[in-house]
């Protein structure tokens, strides 16, 4: 707490002369151990790889290149388009995107259901549903592969009350990983709907219902439109996280499930890591959940002006 | 007609979100008393495998893990926390000056980089300087990415909190030091110590961004366990799961009342 010793002259209880010193250490902090490693992650991407882990001081585009382009094996063909890591980006995309939509399916009527309870039920709703998240993710993550796979409890009981036959080959699945994203995320889905559907005034639905609406009409055209901004906010809440994802694709996936999260990972294991070329994936990551944030942020000040 | 706030199907819906965040961390914890050494067979109710974290042979391994992560949340969340504290006076009483928006966005930057991309960039940063990854490395990134954690309640309680205490003891002649630590400071209390509280779990919760900055031959209890369970799920790593679980709830639940006192105080 240096800076906070009072200066003789001044009076007021306003810091504002303080304020420089009170936030250096927050400026040093994420400034020097987030900011600048961040940028120096998109000076090696444009760096030579090292064989043992590392890299080269030569500028070279040779990590973008091998992310887009392929030359052929001996690198002397007229390049194509490489399809090898655009695929593991577009399914990070498609089984991100698919756990937001799973999350919002469950994630919306449980956060109505929350908000519409009486005060006292509503905050203990909230507690039992915020509990999970914070949980290890690495304990969740296994718990869950536990309980589903091939031989685990899951299996055991559908089997046994005859549901199936055989056990269902959950693990190592695409379905394995959306399943593990959607458990990983669903709080996240959930709080930000409750605070909007918590603000909507039920008069409205109430109009609508005198004027003949349906319940399920008046969700469509009334309720939704107003908690959009909530619903807006849970996706973005999902969704950028599962993108960079790595353990439920890690622990719950194959080979036929590897995503950016593994792919970058891979790049800083050992000898056969290539630094340069997971500093661009990285890259690649970043700016895609830029353009996703800043999407977000552009339609929630367009929201606000009207 | 039940009203407009009644919708068929949400109710089961709501429950099974439950079921679906609970059932698994309820069946681990059912297994990890499981008695067998097979984790497919019940065998029986037993402790034996709390037994074997703390006496098998693998608990040294287990005990250091334990020892790196405790420490390493509590020196990262006490330090987040006391960073939090001074960003957050001065983003709330300092008035209006240059950058505070940028700094506001600062603040929340780890929380919008994807963790892995965080990780990338920490081991880069401390590779080019020459910073052997370790246990200092961890600590610093972990300080890093707490500060938001323990920032925002932190300022969601100051925010409550009228500067007319605060203008009251300094016209009764009480120096700025002493209008902070005597009024100010106890008034924030509940949110330092729930901001204290989130940080501390946020730095064990962590798992992507160690595993890039620990370096050979150093664990925390996450990356123990995930080199454990890479090899299959054992029991001991139930156990272990189910006490880590218990550390989170108790904290969360800590958290949780110290903030509504603090509430009931501030009403």
């Amino acid at each position: 707490m240096a800076g906070m010793t009072p200066a003789p002259k001044e009076n007021g209880t306003g810091y504002s002369s303080l304020v420089a010193p009170l936030l250096l250490p927050t400026w040093a902090m994420i400034g020097i151990f987030l900011v600048l490693p961040v940028l120096l992650m998109a000076v090696y991407s444009f760096l030579t790889k090292e064989f043992r882990g590392g890299v080269i001081w030569d500028f070279t585009l040779a990590a973008y290149d091998q992310f887009f382009l392929n030359r052929g094996l001996f690198g002397d063909e007229p390049p194509t388009l490489e399809w090898t890591y655009i695929t593991i980006f577009w399914r990070s995309i498609w089984q991100a995107a698919v756990a937001t939509l799973i999350c919002l399916i469950v994630g919306f009527p449980t956060a109505w259901f929350i908000a519409t309870r009486p005060p006292k039920a509503r905050a203990v709703w909230l507690f039992l549903v915020t509990i999970p998240y914070w949980v290890n993710l690495l304990i969740r993550t296994v718990s869950l592969k536990f309980l589903i796979r091939e031989n685990g409890p899951l299996n055991e009981s559908l089997m046994s009350i005859g549901l199936i036959t055989d056990p269902l080959p959950l693990v190592n699945t695409n379905l394995a990983v959306q399943l593990g994203l959607f458990y990983s995320y669903l709080p996240f889905m959930v709080l930000p709907i409750y605070a909007a559907v918590e603000r909507y005034n039920f008069a409205l639905s109430e109009a609508a219902a005198d004027l003949y609406a349906s319940r399920w009409v008046t969700l469509r055209e009334i309720v939704l439109p107003v908690v959009k901004p909530g619903i807006v906010a849970g996706c973005i809440l999902v969704f950028v996280p599962s993108l960079g994802a790595f353990l439920a694709p890690d622990l719950l996936g194959g080979a036929k499930t590897f995503m950016i999260g593994s792919l970058i990972d891979e790049q800083f294991r050992g000898s056969q890591g290539n630094w340069p070329f997971g500093a661009a994936a990285a890259m690649i990551l970043m700016t895609l959940v830029l353009i996703v944030l800043m999407i977000y942020a552009r339609a929630q000040a367009k929201g606000e002006a009207r | 007609m039940k009203g407009v706030r009644h919708y068929p199907g949400f109710l089961p819906m709501a429950v099974g979100c439950l079921v679906i965040l609970y059932a698994p961390l309820v069946v681990v914890m059912i297994y990890s008393f499981n008695g067998s050494t097979s984790i497919t067979t019940w065998g029986g109710f037993s402790w034996r495998w709390y037994a074997d974290v703390f006496t098998g042979p693998e608990a040294p391994r287990f005990k250091a893990a334990a020892w790196n992560s405790l420490s390493i949340a509590l020196i990262a969340a006490t330090t987040a926390t006391a960073i939090a504290v001074a960003a957050a006076v001065a983003m709330i009483r300092g008035g209006r000056f240059r950058g505070k928006s940028a700094t506001f966005a600062l603040i929340n930057l780890p929380l919008m980089v994807p963790e892995i991309v965080v990780a990338v960039a920490c081991l880069i940063f401390f590779s080019t300087i020459g910073l052997t990854t370790g246990y200092l490395t961890i600590l610093l990134a972990h300080i890093t990415f707490c500060i938001p954690f323990a920032y925002l309640p932190i300022a969601a309680r100051l925010q409550g909190i009228e500067d007319t205490y605060e203008q009251a003891a300094r016209d009764l002649y009480a120096t700025r030091g002493q209008a902070f630590r005597l009024i100010l400071l106890p008034l924030m209390m509940p949110g330092i110590l729930s901001g204290f509280l989130l940080a501390f779990i946020i730095s064990l919760d962590d798992f992507i961004i160690t595993n890039f900055v620990k370096g050979a031959g150093m664990e925390t209890l996450p990356t123990a366990i995930f080199g454990s369970v890479k090899q299959g799920i054992k029991p001991n790593i139930m156990a272990i799961s189910t006490m880590m679980l218990a550390v989170s709830v108790f904290f969360v639940t800590l958290s949780y009342l110290v903030n509504r006192i603090g509430q009931r105080t501030r009403s």
